[in-house]
């Protein structure tokens, strides 16, 4: 915001939590989404400290953040879905009906009915992948369009979505669970097999590091080009140096990690390199897994879509005044249908993400998935009312519930009572969040 | 300004719009010249929000044609009247609240880059080029216009009509919501629209809004127009007797009239 730096250089405070806040303003860094980021780091460290400092450990933040990638996953378009005023609670159901497609699809439909690809193919992830994602879009359609162009509300047609797809799973497996997937699908679920390597790692956390480079120099250049004002360089060094640190730190994190010994070995052999006995179980780091790898490339190909794509804005539109977007000759049927489409896809990347974890599929996969996603949008401050949510906050939020259940089940906190902390953080958090707008929403906007 | 030997700028004639049985609008014929100021009064539910939401492509007639530069044309949505160059500001403004200026002014038609992303950057420096013309004092362009003063929503709303270059264009109820000073700000802007041969319809309940901006008056009455009348030729009373009689000034009696001046 260009507004709240220029009054404040404008009258010099003379408090110095006022001088930090103009500073805090002038990095226009998002408050909703850094407070939430602090009440994460705030969780971890409470429950370090309180596990007697076990908790925050490569192994175990590693594991957190695959268990919360599909449910973040899915969150991102639960926040589009949310903004324009619908719902979708079928996405548990979605996530069980084509997790359980892959694995049919992969043991039985493919290999033996098609005879394609020959097993052990290397194709066949990404043909599973790809009939998946038809499915999960075809669901999102069939939905979207009974909700877009015939009218039925939402919750309506994705709580029928629920209880029918559901069905869905028990008829596509004749009511067993299914194993024994691919081996070049497992990789989705992450794990020694799933991961990226150490060298591969650091390359990808410098492209990351240089692309954050790119972008700030960018913006910053499209903003002298028309004259706006601009951040102070202070400023934007301290955002480019902190984000490519986070970048950097999170990278050497995962590749603390190594190849158990049997697979050190296995893979010392292919490389064709010897290694001694004793420096097999750290000789080869994991690296970053691909489930976090899907997470981190659905958070930024989503917030583009959400904010520099005419979809996006169309969505944010139409939540913020339906009646607007119409006037305004947005096709707004079609928009939501797309939302649900682009909901569906997301269900089929959460799904192939546990099938690889759990090399296959089981009835009950993704049963009551719907509601954690749901309380991750909603937790990361997208409104019910419309208009308002961002997809990085419904990311962070579902990684704030993940972080607490995590913690809990971690202290040894029977699962009960993890519900009942979850239930009341949710509702905590978001009437937290609800009367710090209604309180100061203006104001803090306009930077005082 | 009104040249009877001109081909009018749009022409609506006998457009009908029925809601179930009631006919809102009941065989109305209007037409509107290049840079003339054609005010549109009537009571409550008269019809004369219902009959411009059909030129501007927001509810569909019935029957009826019309006609833009003696040419007919075809219009179903609000696509097709701002393709004509027709541009409307609504009573509610229709304003996404949750989306800043820009996003406003360009909901629907924004710019993009050549990767086909939203280009903010020139959205935001060309509203901030035509709110300079409309309304200097505005400098909230990164806020989401829920935050903004009633005239400066206005403003927004009007950027959007004007930005697009309007030939005509409708404005429903443009000061019912502001204050003394910001509706002299409006009429200036209708004057200076006016200037530069933009047609424009004025829609108002009361004929003390509009009656000195308009060169001529329609009042319309249950669905239909009781006449038309240039503004020169009447005075507010006269109008006042046509829309709470729905008659023309000559056909209603002396005493009535001046029961209710």
């Amino acid at each position: 915001m260009a507004q709240p730096s220029g009054t404040a250089a404008a009258q010099p405070s003379s408090s110095t939590p006022a001088r930090l806040r103009s500073a805090f303003a002038a990095t226009e860094i998002d408050v909703r989404l850094f407070g939430m980021l602090v009440a994460l780091v705030v969780i971890l460290l409470g429950f370090h400290v309180l596990s007697g400092g076990k908790l925050i450990s490569p192994a175990n933040m590693i594991t957190l953040a695959v268990q919360a990638s599909g449910t973040a996953i899915m969150a991102t378009g639960m926040v589009l879905i949310i903004v324009s005023r619908n719902i979708d609670l079928s996405v548990g159901s979605q996530v069980g009906v084509i997790a359980m497609a892959y694995a049919v699809l992969m043991t039985d439909f493919l290999p033996d009915v098609i005879g394609f690809p020959a097993v052990g193919s290397p194709l066949m992830w990404i043909v599973a992948l790809g009939l998946g994602l038809g499915v999960g879009i075809m669901i999102g359609g069939l939905q979207g369009f009974i909700i877009a162009y015939i009218g039925v509300p939402s919750f309506v047609v994705t709580l029928g979505g629920l209880l029918a797809f559901r069905g869905v799973v028990w008829v596509l497996s004749e009511g067993a669970a299914v194993t024994g997937i691919d081996s070049t699908f497992r990789a989705f679920g992450g794990g020694a097999n799933g991961s990226l390597g150490g060298d591969l790692t650091w390359a990808l956390a410098i492209i990351g590091c240089l692309a954050i480079v790119a972008l700030l120099i960018y913006n910053r250049r499209q903003r002298r080009n028309y004259g706006f004002q601009l951040r102070p360089l202070w400023a934007e060094v301290l955002i480019g140096a902190v984000a490519c640190g986070v970048v950097l730190l999170l990278a050497y994190g995962a590749n603390q990690e190594y190849l158990p010994r049997g697979l050190a070995a296995r893979r010392a052999e292919e490389l064709g390199i010897v290694v001694p006995e004793d420096e097999l179980g750290t000789r080869f780091p994991m690296g970053v897994s691909w489930p976090i790898i899907l997470l981190i490339g659905v958070t930024i190909v989503m917030t583009f879509v959400a904010t520099r794509r005419r979809f996006g804005r169309y969505v944010y539109a139409y939540g913020g005044n339906p009646e607007a977007a119409d006037l305004a000759g947005i096709n707004t049927r079609w928009t939501i249908m797309k939302t649900f489409m682009l909901m569906g896809a997301l269900c089929a990347i959460a799904a192939a993400i546990v099938v690889g974890r759990l090399n296959g599929a089981a009835q009950d996969l993704g049963t009551t998935q719907e509601l954690l996603v749901i309380a991750a949008a909603v937790v990361g401050g997208t409104s019910f009312a419309g208009g308002i949510g961002t997809i990085p906050g419904a990311v962070l939020g579902a990684f704030v519930m993940q972080s607490l259940a995590y913690g809990l089940a971690f202290m040894g906190v029977p699962s009960p009572v993890q519900s009942i902390v979850a239930g009341i953080v949710l509702v905590v958090a978001v009437g937290l969040d609800s009367w710090n707008r209604r309180r100061g929403g203006g104001r803090r906007r306009a930077g005082t | 300004m009104t040249d009877e030997g001109k081909t009018p700028l749009v022409e609506m004639r006998d457009i009908k719009v029925a809601f179930g049985g009631v006919h809102a609008v009941d065989g109305v014929s209007i037409d509107l010249y290049e840079g003339e100021v054609m005010g549109l009064v009537g009571g409550n539910g008269a019809g004369k929000s219902t009959l411009m939401r059909v030129l501007s492509g927001a509810h569909p007639a019935n029957s009826g044609q019309i006609l833009v530069d003696g040419q007919p044309v075809r219009i179903d949505n609000t696509r097709d009247a701002k393709r004509l160059n027709i541009e409307t500001i609504y009573q509610t403004l229709a304003l996404a609240d949750n989306i800043a200026a820009p996003g406003n002014v360009f909901l629907g038609r924004e710019l993009t880059t050549p990767f086909g992303s939203l280009d903010d950057g020139a959205m935001e420096s060309a509203t901030r080029e035509v709110m300079g013309r409309l309304n200097p004092n505005f400098t909230n362009f990164r806020q989401p216009v829920v935050s903004l003063s009633g005239g400066q929503r206005q403003a927004v709303a009007i950027a959007r009509a004007v930005h697009f270059n309007a030939r005509i264009l409708i404005m429903d109820e443009p000061t019912a919501a502001l204050g003394p000073a910001e509706t002299a700000q409006v009429r200036d802007l209708v004057k200076q629209l006016k200037s530069e041969g933009i047609g424009i319809f004025l829609i108002s309940h009361d004929i003390h809004d509009v009656f000195d901006l308009s060169d001529r008056i329609s009042v319309m009455y249950h669905g239909q127009i009781v006449g038309t009348v240039k503004h020169d030729e009447v005075t507010t009373d006269d109008v006042l007797g046509m829309i709470i009689l729905g008659q023309e000034p000559d056909q209603a009696n002396g005493d009535e009239r001046a029961s209710l001046a």
